[in-house]
């Protein structure tokens, strides 16, 4: 796979915030609606990361008037403005799928120190 | 026509300009090498024959060594003939053809064998939908159902469509778009699959 990473390597971001599952982070992404762009934001609670190279993926969960919302981003979409790494969570997995069965306290994940 | 032999390297993606994910198959692409010139006045039909991908010469039997000898050319692991191939008259034996015989937009056709599947039923093989899996459905789940008529015409008719050896036949894919090419390491980047394994040779043509 290596002559198909040394073809991707000019589209990685090099200046990533070092997140993980767990973590809360806020994504501006780039919204083109006609001739505009503007910045939307997603904060929530980042559930799982996959892939590797330039198929990475990270996945968002955030519970919107009380609707659990996730969005999947590519970790190195050109349309990602900016990542904000906001807090540490404590987590013993690296697939957080079951904060979708949990609601309002149970789904709180303790910060790490 | 322009066409050239390449190698399926593998998928990946690439991020346009308006931040789309565009998935893309990289195939090598030549160089390629003129090994033949068919002209009609001399062979009934316009063709233009290209190797691709350096030999051995044990490898090769004594007619094909005997081409590259006559042409003095060093000996080629694949050949092909391409018909109604452009500027054939101005083509060279030994000639090298690169990818830049493609620009970025062009939409080609890619031809290759695909992966060899085995011995399949209808279902995979045909894409029967198969029978119904309640009301009492027994064992008949994937079964192909009816295969004919009774006693006229007391015989299951040529073609029907059966279970049997799957894949490893020549498939092509007709317009895909070639999103990127890199002429230094003679690289193409077509968007969309392309049929065959990994390190399979493939057919381009424009």
């Amino acid at each position: 796979m290596s002559k198909i990473d040394a073809l991707t390597a000019s589209q990685l971001k090099t200046e990533l915030p070092n997140f993980s599952p767990g973590d809360t982070v806020s994504v501006h992404y780039k919204v083109i609606e006609g001739e505009k762009e503007r910045i939307q934001i997603f904060k929530g609670v980042v559930i799982q990361r996959k892939g590797a190279g330039i198929n990475e993926t990270f996945t968002v969960r955030k519970v919107s008037n009380g609707v659990g919302v996730e969005r999947i981003f590519p970790v190195h979409s050109p349309n990602i403005a900016q990542i904000d790494h906001e807090r540490r969570g404590k987590v013993r997995r690296a697939k957080l799928y079951y904060l979708r069965g949990l609601k309002g306290r149970a789904a709180r994940i303790s910060e790490k120190k | 026509m322009s066409a050239i032999i390449g190698k399926k390297i593998g998928m990946t993606c690439l991020f346009s300009e308006l931040g789309e994910a565009i998935p893309v198959t990289v195939i090598e692409a030549g160089p390629c090498f003129v090994t033949e010139i068919r002209t009609a006045s001399k062979n009934g039909y316009d063709a233009v024959q290209l190797g691709y991908g350096a030999a051995k010469e044990s490898k090769l039997t004594k007619p094909e060594l005997g081409l590259f000898k006559k042409h003095s050319i060093e000996p080629l692991r694949h050949l092909k003939e391409f018909r109604f191939f452009e500027n054939s008259s101005e083509l060279n034996i030994g000639q090298e053809i690169k990818a830049d015989i493609f620009t970025e937009g062009d939409y080609v056709k890619v031809t290759g064998t695909s992966k060899g599947k085995g011995f399949q039923g209808v279902l995979k093989r045909h894409g029967f939908s198969g029978s119904q899996q309640t009301h009492g459905q027994k064992s008949m789940l994937r079964s192909p159902g009816s295969i004919g008529q009774s006693a006229s015409p007391a015989r299951v008719l040529k073609g029907v469509k059966m279970p049997g050896r799957t894949g490893n036949k020549t498939v092509s894919v007709k317009n895909l778009e070639i999103v990127k090419i890199d002429t230094d390491k003679n690289i193409l980047m077509v968007r969309g699959a392309v049929p065959g394994a990994k390190n399979g040779i493939v057919y381009i043509a424009k």
